[in-house]
């Protein structure tokens, strides 16, 4: 079995660098190191984040003794995986389910922004007025 | 150009927030400086902002409320005509529509017609944002072959994103007004749904 390498999962807006088994397609992540750089945790009740448990139904598939399949792990949570192991380096993104959802409530999502100078800005600062979000590029 | 009407509606509680979908301050620096703005002229070169709303293109506008939510969703409107002769859209409609909205609280939608004008986020756009996450970091470390593998996929993924397929052309080192801009654009712009949904026109009135 490969020694673990370096690897790195875009998480959002995270960089998280932890150590993965590679072999073939599958990158196997050790349960600690997951849950260190995740925060899911693998119990007998399934995939748990603070008090929120996804079942698992197919739990060989989804860790062996050399971890956490990263593949599984992330359809286990709906979410897309773009995921490279020659680049020993992966994206989690977030599930249409979850999106949709989100955007169906009509409630602006919040976010937070710099300006030119660095300064952060959040959307939901300007309660209380009447806000034209423009996006735009140089392209 | 928002500079002037955030001006003219000064009085009102109204605030223009401006997002740059660029890879760099830099690329998005002259229109900002040029514009020489006191409303919030933010830089996303992480495209935070397209993912939350799920923006597939730009210009795009949304409408937020006094209580945070959104009156009009994703829709593809212009400040000025200086590109009218290419997509055909006046701005003058779309100024005055959001005059009435600052002014009198008109035009704003009901839920069920922002709701049934938002494009739905699919698991292969949702995919699509993950490559080019992935390629944008990929990138950034210097792998750039790598990096144009994911945006190629991403873009396989959402053909309709013009955020990966155009957006990312400047990262690649490919200009976003050149021939490869030219052969995308045949496969037709795309729309959001408010295309169905015109804005309610009128003549262009400066009233204060």
């Amino acid at each position: 079995m490969a020694t673990p390498e370096l690897f790195t999962l875009i998480d959002g807006d995270r960089v998280i660098s932890l150590r993965a088994s590679l072999d073939g397609d599958a990158v196997r992540i050790a349960p600690d190191e997951l849950r260190d750089a995740t925060g899911w945790a693998l119990k007998p009740e399934g995939l748990c984040q603070g008090d929120l448990c996804i079942p698992v139904r197919d739990r060989a598939a989804l860790a062996d003794a050399h971890g956490v399949d990263l593949a599984a792990f992330a359809r286990a949570l709906d979410r897309p995986l773009a995921l490279d192991v020659t680049e020993r380096a992966a994206a989690l993104g977030t599930s249409a389910a979850e999106r949709s959802a989100a955007l169906a409530t009509l409630e602006a999502p919040d976010f937070t922004l710099p300006d030119l100078h660095g300064h952060l800005h959040t959307l939901s600062a300007h309660r209380g007025k009447k806000a034209l979000l423009i996006v735009y590029a140089s392209w | 150009m928002w500079q002037a009407i955030y001006e003219e509606l000064g009085s009102h509680r109204f605030v223009p927030i401006t997002v740059a979908l660029d890879k760099d301050p830099e690329d998005a620096r002259p229109y900002i400086e040029r514009a020489n703005p006191t409303h919030p002229s933010l830089i996303d070169t992480e495209h935070v902002v397209a993912e939350l709303y799920h923006v597939t293109n730009v210009p795009t506008m949304i409408w937020i409320d006094e209580q945070g939510r959104i009156v009009r969703p994703h829709d593809s409107q212009f400040g000025t005509d200086t590109f009218t002769a290419f997509h055909g859209k006046q701005s003058a409609p779309y100024l005055d529509a959001l005059r009435a909205w600052v002014r009198e609280g008109k035009g704003a939608l009901d839920p069920a017609t922002v709701r049934s004008h938002q494009i739905q986020p699919t698991p292969e756009t949702q995919r699509a944002r993950a490559h080019r996450a992935l390629a944008w970091w990929l990138h950034q470390q210097g792998r750039t072959e790598a990096a144009e593998r994911h945006f190629l996929r991403a873009g396989e993924l959402a053909p309709k994103d013009w955020t990966i397929r155009r957006g990312s052309m400047p990262i690649r080192g490919i200009n976003p007004m050149g021939l490869e801009f030219f052969e995308l654009a045949k496969e037709g712009v795309p729309l959001y749904p408010m295309e169905a949904l015109p804005v309610e026109g009128g003549t262009s009135r400066k009233t204060s």
